[in-house]
């Protein structure tokens, strides 16, 4: 076996045992990078100097007895979290040149745990999409078929781990966005629950649900990457203070009796014989191992879309707000007379269409005589979203759905409307909008053109109980051998 | 929920976005299309339903108001991806005539 192609627990115990070094691993992954990465693009910058001299940095830690689950691990990192040094665009224009002077916190967590940055991946700009077709720099093909979008907006994260490109990848989340590429690209996508993993360093879409987290091989690496990359945070007022579990140690234990809800809303006509199938399987491979299902109803499901197309559009035209060619990246600045025409050029040249899109449905939403209508219901609409599903996780421990309707889709094929795109998120967008975490498993293939194409469930958790998802996905995981295969590439 | 271009001129004036006539004329488009999707909020009653603020129920983070030290070099970097600086300061453009 390539090096690159381990788990992250399975290059640990090497690396322990004295059997590789994380010079050897980072190399090879550098290598995986330059082979496949001219058909995929995952990849916007890779850093390949700074990343041998971190592998050589964790190689010496290690030789002086440090001892870490991250300690040599190389890793990818989506392009909307800062990375000291290293260019940060969010796939945007308007930050194509962006250094940014400091690591986010999730990022400064991983360094201090001996983590190598291998380099940056591409997302749709500023994280807005589904697909990753909206980058300024290009979009990522998914390695189960090239013709297909990897998902998005953590396409680029998503497309590397499946491909080998890395140990693991760091995602953002904010209505799906770790959930639809993982589960496109038959990966593990863990998002956690709000407040659980800093914000600070991220480049803020929606604030009020925001989330980083990582996109691995397996749940059990998920587990092990979650608990690097979770806790309080003094520059994020909204991290929460909650005890940190060790996930791993939990990973074993049996689900017999565990009552998982299959929310009635979820499975619908609307959704792909090929997805149903798989799911259903899923459940009676869970029930084999001692789960209980039980039917519930979410009544205000089919609100989440149009909630959180008010709520995105609205944090995000006040967020990018901040790109007014004064301070930093894309800017007409010297072109200028006046300042208006700084503003007005600098953000009309340098967003994309979609970011574009987004600012001014956000505008209008939140400007006068309006933001009652839509701000307002929507926050309200959301708040009975979260109770109704708050009300049956306290009846089950959790809920399982599908996270995608369908498998991949063709790159092209729905670029051009964009409220088909926005429905992309119709099983994603609930647990964003209620804080809750919510991870996809890959759970069977589609065979379409002759190309096997992931598929994948979603477990829904109680806030701040990321335990039971692993728990489950990993006991899954134990009996079944999807998130074994790999893309032919 | 059929926007004019007057509105959306409007809208792109208050985002201090300059659009082109095309972008004017696919956006009045766009945005009319996915409003009638969203309108569908509106059949839901929310009498006495509070509004999310916070979603994890958190409540006044407090922390003390002081000035931290920022590493001059991050500092500096910070400051000099201005377009124009002087002194260790961002200019920007007079807004009084």
């Amino acid at each position: 076996m390539k090096l690159n192609e381990l788990t992250i627990r399975e290059a640990r115990l090497k690396l322990e045992q004295g059997e590789i070094t994380s010079l050897e691993l980072t190399q090879a992954c550098l290598l995986r990078i330059k082979e496949v990465d001219p058909m995929i693009h995952a990849c916007l910058t890779v850093c390949e100097t700074e990343a041998l001299t971190e592998a050589v940095r964790a190689d010496e830690r290690r030789a002086q007895g440090e001892k870490g689950e991250l300690l040599g691990i190389p890793y990818l990192c989506k392009d909307n979290i800062l990375t000291s040094g290293i260019k940060t665009t969010a796939s945007s224009k308007m930050l194509e040149n962006y250094i940014a002077p400091y690591d986010a916190t999730v990022v400064k967590k991983l360094r201090e745990a001996g983590a190598v940055l291998l380099g940056k991946v591409n997302l749709d700009e500023f994280a807005h999409g589904a697909s990753t077709e909206n980058s300024a720099f290009g979009v990522t093909h998914n390695p189960w078929d090239l013709a297909r979008v990897p998902g998005g907006s953590s396409g680029g994260s998503a497309a590397a781990v499946a491909a080998d490109m890395c140990l693991f990848a760091l995602g953002t989340d904010t209505g799906g966005s770790i959930r639809c590429p993982a589960a496109f690209c038959g990966v593990v996508g863990l998002k956690p629950t709000y407040g659980r993993s800093s914000r600070f360093g991220l480049v803020s879409m929606t604030s009020s649900t925001d989330v980083p987290g990582a996109l691995c091989k397996t749940v059990e690496d998920v587990a092990t990457v979650q608990k690097a990359i979770s806790g309080l945070d003094k520059f994020d007022a909204t991290t929460v203070d909650e005890k940190i579990v060790n996930y791993n140690e939990n990973l074993g234990n049996s689900i017999k009796g565990l009552k998982i809800g299959l929310p009635e809303e979820y499975f619908t006509d609307g959704t792909a014989e090929s997805v149903t199938q798989a799911v259903n399987r899923a459940i009676e491979q869970l029930k084999q191992l001692g789960a209980e299902f039980v039917s519930v109803k979410l009544s205000h499901t089919k609100y989440a879309v149009p909630v959180y197309y008010i709520l995105t559009p609205s944090e995000l035209s006040s967020n990018l707000a901040r790109h007014d060619g004064i301070r930093y990246g894309f800017s007409t600045y010297l072109e200028e007379k006046n300042l208006q025409d700084v503003y007005n050029r600098t953000r009309g040249r340098g967003f994309g269409e979609e970011a574009k899109r987004r600012i001014m449905l956000g505008t209008y939403a939140l400007s006068a005589g309006y933001f009652d209508a839509y701000y307002l219901q929507a926050q309200r609409v959301r708040t009975i979203i979260k109770e109704e599903l708050d009300q049956v996780l306290r009846e089950v421990d959790l809920l399982l759905t599908p996270v995608s309707p369908h498998p991949a889709f063709k790159i092209g094929e729905q670029a051009n409307d964009p409220l088909k795109m926005y429905l992309e998120d119709i099983f994603v967008t609930s647990p964003s909008l209620a804080g809750l975490p919510a991870m996809s498993v890959p759970c069977g293939f589609s065979e379409i053109d002759g190309k096997q194409l992931p598929l994948a469930f979603q477990l829904i958790g109680s806030r701040f109980d990321e335990n039971k998802l692993l728990q489950v996905g990993h006991q899954y995981q134990k009996v079944t051998n999807f998130h074994l295969a790999k893309a032919k590439i | 929920m059929k926007l004019t271009r007057e509105e959306i001129e409007h809208v792109a004036r208050l985002a201090r976005l300059e659009l082109t006539i095309e972008e004017v004329e696919r956006y009045g488009n766009q945005l009319s299309g996915v409003l009638t999707y969203i309108d569908q909020l509106r059949e839901v009653d929310t009498t006495g339903v509070e509004p999310t603020a916070q979603i994890t129920g958190l409540e006044n983070a407090w922390r003390e108001d002081v000035v931290l030290d920022w590493p001059s070099k991050e500092r500096l970097a910070a400051i000099n991806s201005a377009p124009e600086c002087e002194d260790g300061q961002i200019k920007v453009k007079r807004i009084l005539e």
